[in-house]
């Protein structure tokens, strides 16, 4: 098993598949137990080393870690010396010197995780880092994929929106095409950076015009888009981009009878989403929530060595 | 004053010969007396000249100092250093350019020739007292609000313009900064793949093109600092052919590293402009050996350890280049040694206005070489250079061609390898 991981890049088809066979046990473990924790890691810790608000993710590493029967020390930017301007390394070697099984590092600069790994000697697990990666998402999702479908592999995945600036969008990019899934982003051009079709893996598509992608898709996957981002001259409006990319009633009755929406939250209702797609059956938005905690659990345990 | 007998040197990489050095230059006189040094099959170069070099003082003491920023100029072969303005406070007035001059002067390794700022502050607004400068006892005539473009056209065009009165140049750092809000790293595939928002080629390649044009239309000399893309190339190569008073520089490090680099995401490859392809590196090559661009310079940024060991977003952009810049060109360039002359001294040298270097090492001209050793390999260890910092992107390479002496008018600035004070 590798030792961190940074990017879904580490990841290929056959550790992939192992950390999803491993959620899928843990889900059936869990699901057994009266009390919901597993003896797995204890005596473990496990840092959570939040740079920036993300209550969803840090909660849903805390409860991962935490039914694993691991200690969680989170340590986050508000109220702490990170944001009295403690530098990375310093923080680093404090939490080497806590004796840190394992770091989680969500962090608004891309490659920070990757810093983080050369000064600690415990495991790091990118929960997010900049406009780079968020590599458990992806596993997330593609748990999802599979848990709802059947399979990943031969899938028709469709990513839309603010690809320029998702760290799920290259995580997912990379892992679905590894397992196999043909991935198509699709958004206005000025949300699509050029040369990613051939960036992050051969065989990805790019497309301007979501009604015509729909149709062939199994999935279909809503990036969050910032309404801040029109200040920046990436599309003329709010109402605009949803006119064009938002995925609404009629959009969904366009897509096939088995097709999934998938959202990585928080949403933008509204936006890229309208209510009525977001609450509907064929939305794994819930869900994908829940997904998260297993799957978290499976990197944890086998990150953790629970496999050796 | 010791007189100096280099015996059997190889004259830019040719004939054996004796230089004897007296009084602070180059003589044919008697050798008796003389002290004699064995330089055997040292290739014996004009002391190199760099066009563009940060030395940090004022304001930045904890990363580079004049005196320890000359000590490393030494060590690379150098006899002669443009100190950019960006200091603080910035090398906008006379004062300050004359506070750097004499602290140059008085640390004697180099002669550091200051640049003056275009615009007060590096403000880009209003232009700073450019003939005060001039007429101080710097003698400045290169100015550049490096670091920052003069991106504002009319103030770039009134630059340009006014320094025609005392044959002074504009150097500019080529960015066009409405594409490079917060860019990190070159735009291409790996700035995708890395998530580090992009600076685009055409954002350097778009003032080139204007200031090509502008200094066309004013009949004004133009400098263009480190040159990074094929496409620049290819605008300096039009502007020269049509009669543009054009120069331009190359870094040892665009001729070596690529954007690739980033993939560790150690900022000690963060850079602007950034590290460009493989493409742009040939481009650059062919430009350099073919004269479209006229020098090599270092852009020598050093950097305290706590703005390098951070997160590539937050660290600041610059490496160090002067201890390895000739190694890197000897190794990267394509040149013979008459070709490095060229590039590395006597250029650069006419574009500053230094009449005193890049002139040869032959009887009559003024004693400012260096002696290099191109059978010697070193190694780079960033703790073993004299910079005051230690961000050099070579760090554990081996490196051919390796500087045994430096002489400044006369006198050993490095001696067998070692910087003389
Ligand atoms: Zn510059």
């Amino acid at each position: 098993m590798i030792r961190h991981l940074l990017s879904a890049a580490d990841l290929d088809a056959g550790t992939a598949t192992e950390v999803l066979d491993t959620a899928a046990r843990m889900d059936e473990a869990i699901a057994d137990r009266e009390v919901k924790k597993l003896p797995t890691l204890r005596g473990r810790t496990v840092v959570n080393l939040f740079y920036e608000d993300s209550t969803r993710t840090r909660i849903s590493f805390e409860a991962a870690a935490k039914r694993l029967s691991a200690d969680v020390i989170n340590f986050s930017a508000k109220g702490s010396s990170v944001s009295k301007g403690e530098s990375l390394k310093d923080t680093a070697l404090t939490l080497q010197a806590m004796g840190a099984d394992a770091v989680v590092i969500r962090h608004p600069a891309s490659g920070a995780p990757y810093q983080l790994a050369g000064w600690v000697n415990g495991s790091v697990l990118n929960a997010g880092d900049g406009t780079h990666e968020h590599p458990t998402q992806a596993l997330l999702d593609a748990y999802t994929m599979r848990s709802r479908l059947g399979r990943v592999d031969g899938l028709s995945v469709a990513i839309v929106g603010d690809v320029l600036h998702s760290r799920v969008a290259r995580s997912n990019v990379l892992l679905l095409s590894a397992l196999g899934a043909k991935v198509t982003l699709v958004g206005p051009p000025t949300l699509l950076p050029l040369g990613i079709e051939d960036a992050l893996a051969s065989g990805t598509e790019v497309r301007y015009d979501l009604d015509e992608v729909l149709p062939g898709v199994d999935v279909v996957m809503m990036l969050r888009v910032q309404r801040e981002r029109m200040e920046d001259a990436y599309f003329p409006s709010a109402r605009e981009y949803t006119r064009r990319y938002g995925l609404d009633g009629a959009r969904l009755r366009a897509l096939p009878e088995h097709a999934i929406v998938m959202h990585p939250g928080p949403m933008n209702r509204g936006m890229e989403i309208s209510p009525e797609v977001a609450d509907s059956p064929r939305s794994t938005i819930v869900e994908q929530v829940a997904n998260g905690v297993s799957v978290r659990m499976a990197v944890l345990y086998l990150l953790l060595g629970g496999a050796k | 004053m010791t007189t100096y007998l280099l015996k059997g040197v190889s004259l830019l990489g040719r004939d054996r010969t004796d230089l004897l050095l007296a009084d602070g230059r180059i003589t044919d006189a008697s050798t008796a007396g003389a002290e004699v040094i064995d330089a055997d099959g040292l290739v014996a170069l004009p002391g190199l000249v760099d066009l563009h070099t940060h030395l940090r003082e004022p304001g930045r003491e904890d990363a580079e100092t004049v005196e320890s920023g000359s000590r490393a100029a030494a060590l690379g072969g150098y006899t002669a250093v443009c100190a950019m303005a960006n200091t603080e406070p910035v090398a906008d007035t006379a004062g300050v350019v004359e506070q750097v001059w004499r602290l140059g002067r008085a640390a004697g390794l180099v002669d550091v020739q200051p640049v003056g700022a275009v615009t007060v502050g590096l403000g880009g607004e209003q232009l700073a007292e450019l003939g005060a400068m001039a007429g101080s006892a710097a003698r400045v005539r290169i100015f550049s609000d490096d670091g920052h473009c003069v991106a504002d056209p009319r103030v770039m065009r009134r630059a340009l313009e006014y320094v025609k009165a005392f044959d002074g140049v504009i150097a500019q750092h080529a960015e066009e900064p409405r594409l490079t809000v917060g860019a990190q790293m070159h735009e291409g595939s790996v700035s995708v793949r890395l998530g580090l928002a992009g600076w685009p080629a055409v954002a350097e390649e778009a003032i080139v093109a204007r200031d090509a044009l502008l200094a066309g239309h004013v009949g004004a000399r133009l400098h263009v600092c480190h040159v990074s893309t094929a496409g620049s190339v290819e605008i300096l190569r039009w502007a020269k052919r049509s009669g543009v008073r054009v120069t331009a520089e190359v870094t040892p490090h665009h001729l070596l590293l690529t954007d690739a680099s980033a993939e560790s995401y150690d900022p000690v490859f963060k850079v602007n402009p950034p590290l460009r392809t493989a493409e742009d590196i040939a481009a650059l090559r062919a430009a350099l050996a073919d004269g479209t661009i006229d020098a090599v310079a270092t852009d020598h940024a050093p950097h305290a350890v706590e703005d390098k060991e951070c997160e590539w977003d937050y660290a600041r952009p610059g490496m160090l280049g002067l201890e390895t810049a000739l190694s890197i060109v000897y190794q990267n360039g394509g040149l013979d040694w008459d070709q490095i002359a060229e590039r590395m001294s006597r250029t650069p040298a006419r574009i500053a206005g230094l009449a005193d270097h890049g002139r040869d090492p032959v009887p009559g001209a003024p004693a400012n070489l260096t002696l290099v050793d191109p059978q010697a390999r070193w190694r780079v260890d960033p703790t073993a250079l004299a910079s005051g910092s230690r961000n050099t992107p070579y760090a554990g390479m081996a490196l051919p061609g390796r500087v045994v002496h430096t002489f400044l008018r006369g006198e050993p600035t490095v001696f067998e390898g070692k910087a003389t004070r």
